[in-house]
């Protein structure tokens, strides 16, 4: 069978199952649509918690990020693994506690303030929306790549298998969807892995594979890997290169940003109890690092791959999938010594930096661009994403391994934008509607504006992944950022400050937000030309920057509190309720 | 009624104690050997392989530190849960 029958089988049956899934799980309450009822077990809670967790960009950019930035891309494995361990320690078990519905509810219960509530509604809602659109764009993707249909028409067909199951079975729907999809993508992530490491590293495990040294070799392939860099002047592969407090904002600013999405902390009140909320965050993390802790070792198998089959090779030589990629627009060759081979060397090779083809051939036959030439040796281009999309095929794997990366790839954008499509949903029909707008609203009535606020995001988010923003890489720095500077400190200080009272809670938020806000919005959309070290404030870039806005809303709260009157007595009891176990 | 605060105190005091022991060494690993300590810790490599050991910290030792901190957590809570119940329940 070839790679597309495969990847059509494949991708069918995992869209059956989870039709199937959430057919048999109909939510018929609010409390089962909002938190599954409180139901589900810690286990089943950490694998849907990992795949909410784990997007589109996880699954298939994460390993690609690490492979060309090599150490400097740690920040995104400690950052989106660390997050968790603050969820666990400081959030997780109070809020389930706490056991209602939403983070804006709990916002708005602890700072009795409908202000507060709102303020909390308006980023939950930014947050989500710009993160889904990027879900909604990589389901699309995958289908363009893999089945060779229309991205609009892929974001369609992904948009009505989220509508069935979040709007049918909402939270209970989800939730099991997720548990399925966690065991899809982690085993199309993984197979394709273990297959490489063998290959490469002589072992199974590719978390030891890629620090071993090859049988046959005297060094090992992470020694190779530098010495490759520097004969080819690429940015050593093992050792920084960025500066150490930029590197220590922009840690702490995605641990902090991770344990503040919205999504990620509603799921910890789908538990049963406070010790299970506990459990399932070390079952989620658990989860979570079995990719995290591969995906590394990916980066450097393919990057070892990459570099042996196309440095200094004849672009005729090179295994076809260097050029069915290339007819993807995911890479591209300048022959700029005209002598028809490859030179993979550091710096970029056109100008602007990504290929805007022409529709003509070389004299090898390569795709000719209307970039310039730099002035580098560098001749190839090579788009980050292809580092698992297409390692499977670098290192020519059978085709039921090629297809199944398609089938995780869907798995893991869907089951995140269902989360995400939830928290827009619950925040209209419970925050702003029952606990605002009409309070008078009936079980009932609640439920069916939350199938219907369900089924009015998905649209939207479908149409933000037809035609997505053109930042929607600058957006998810923004989702880091915000939920950093406002949920994580308010959320946090309404457990571990009693005192912490109305008016310190919303102004940190608004300071942090509006700080954080400025800030990337100034570096990223009023002046790009202007976003280079020498002009950040400390040295911290826009990714980063959320960990001085936590700072600021810490403070601003503090200064803001000690002021103004004590929250009420019964605020104050609610809050030493939240701290005991029951 | 003044010995159930005092067994709440006490048991919010030890939870406050556990997770300033525990956040410390999760900020240690990461933070410290994965980032500031990352170029000191390159000149070792972890025994028996060729990871420079600051660069394993920041892509593998870190994670599964945190995977095991939060499963400590996780059991010296349970401890002071029943703890602090039977506590309650002696009154």
């Amino acid at each position: 069978m070839g790679v597309t029958a495969w990847t059509a089988l494949l991708v069918g049956a995992s869209f059956l199952l989870y039709i199937v899934i959430a057919i048999r799980s109909r939510a018929s309450s609010t409390r089962e649509f909002y938190i599954a009822g409180q139901h589900v077990p810690p286990l089943a809670n950490g694998m849907a918690t990992a795949a909410d967790w784990m997007s589109a960009a996880s699954f298939i950019s994460m390993a690609g990020i690490i492979s060309f930035s090599g150490y400097d891309g740690s920040v995104y494995l400690m950052g989106w693994t660390g997050g968790y361990v603050l969820l666990a320690l400081l959030l997780a078990p109070y809020l389930r506690k706490f056991g209602k519905y939403t983070v804006p509810d709990f916002i708005g219960e602890r700072y009795y303030s409908q202000t507060a509530r709102l303020v909390a509604v308006v980023c939950a809602i930014f947050i989500s929306f710009t993160y889904v659109s990027g879900q909604m764009r990589g389901v699309g993707v995958v289908f363009s790549r893999f089945l060779e249909v229309d991205v609009s028409i892929g974001v369609l067909i992904g948009m009505a298998v989220v509508f069935i199951y979040a709007v049918l079975g909402g939270m209970k729907g989800i939730t099991y969807t997720q548990v399925a999809q966690y065991c899809v993508l982690i085993f199309a992530f993984m197979v394709p892995a273990i297959f490489i490491s063998l290959h490469v590293a002589g072992t199974v495990i590719p978390q030891i594979g890629f620090g071993a040294i090859p049988s046959g070799s005297e060094v090992s392939l992470l020694a190779r890997l530098d010495g490759l860099h520097e004969e080819l002047g690429f940015s050593p592969y093992t050792s920084g290169t960025g500066n150490t407090l930029n590197m220590l904002a922009i840690t702490f600013a995605l641990m902090v940003g991770t344990a503040g999405l919205p999504h990620v902390i509603i799921r910890f009140f789908t538990v049963p109890t406070v010790r299970d909320a506990r459990k399932s965050a070390g079952w989620a993390l658990l989860f979570i690092a079995i990719l995290y802790t591969t995906a590394p070792a990916v980066a450097v198998f393919a990057r070892t791959n990459l570099i042996d089959t196309v440095e200094n090779k004849n672009y005729l030589e090179i295994p076809d999938w260097f050029r069915k990629w290339e007819d993807t627009d995911l890479i591209a060759w300048v022959d700029k010594d005209g002598d028809g081979r490859v030179k993979y060397r550091g710096g970029n090779a056109l100008d602007p930096v990504k290929p805007i083809f022409i529709d003509e051939r070389g004299a090898s036959g390569e795709r000719l661009l209307a970039n310039s030439e730099t002035s580098n040796d560098n001749e190839l281009y090579v788009d980050r994403d292809i580092m698992v999309l297409a390692n499977p095929e670098i290192a020519a794997l059978p085709n039921w391994v090629i297809a199944l990366v398609a089938a995780g790839g869907l798995a893991a954008a869907l089951s995140t934008a269902a989360g995400l499509l939830l928290v827009v949903s619950t925040s209209i029909s419970h925050d702003l509607l029952r606990k605002w707008l009409r309070p008078d609203l009936s079980d009932k009535e609640e439920l069916r504006a939350a199938r219907i606020a369900a089924g009015a995001a998905v649209c939207v988010a479908g149409y933000l992944g037809i035609n997505p923003p053109g930042f929607v890489a600058e957006v998810v720095a923004f989702a880091f950022g915000l939920a950093a500077a406002s949920f994580f400190p308010a959320i946090l200080m309404g457990i571990f400050m009693k005192r912490m009272n109305r008016e310190g809670a919303i102004s940190g938020m608004v300071v942090g937000l509006v700080f954080t806000a400025g800030y990337i919005i100034y570096f990223r959309f009023l002046h790009p030309e202007l976003d280079n070290a020498e002009n950040w404030w400390w040295g911290i870039s826009a990714k980063g920057i959320g960990t001085i806005g936590m700072l600021f809303n810490f403070t601003v709260a503090g200064v803001v509190r000690s002021f103004t009157p004590d929250p009420p007595a019964e605020v104050q009891k609610l809050v030493e309720s939240l701290r005991l176990p029951r | 009624m003044g010995s159930d605060r005092d067994s709440a105190r006490r048991y919010w005091h030890s939870n406050l104690r556990i997770i300033a022991i525990l956040l410390s060494i999760w900020a240690l690993v990461s933070l410290g050997f994965g980032i500031v300590l990352a170029p000191f810790l390159d000149q070792f490599t972890l025994p028996g392989t060729g990871f420079p050991l600051g660069f394993w910290f920041a892509q593998q030792g870190s994670i599964f530190t945190f995977v095991i901190l939060i499963f400590v957590y996780v059991r010296w809570m349970n401890r002071l849960d029943d703890e602090y119940c039977s506590d309650e329940e002696d009154e």
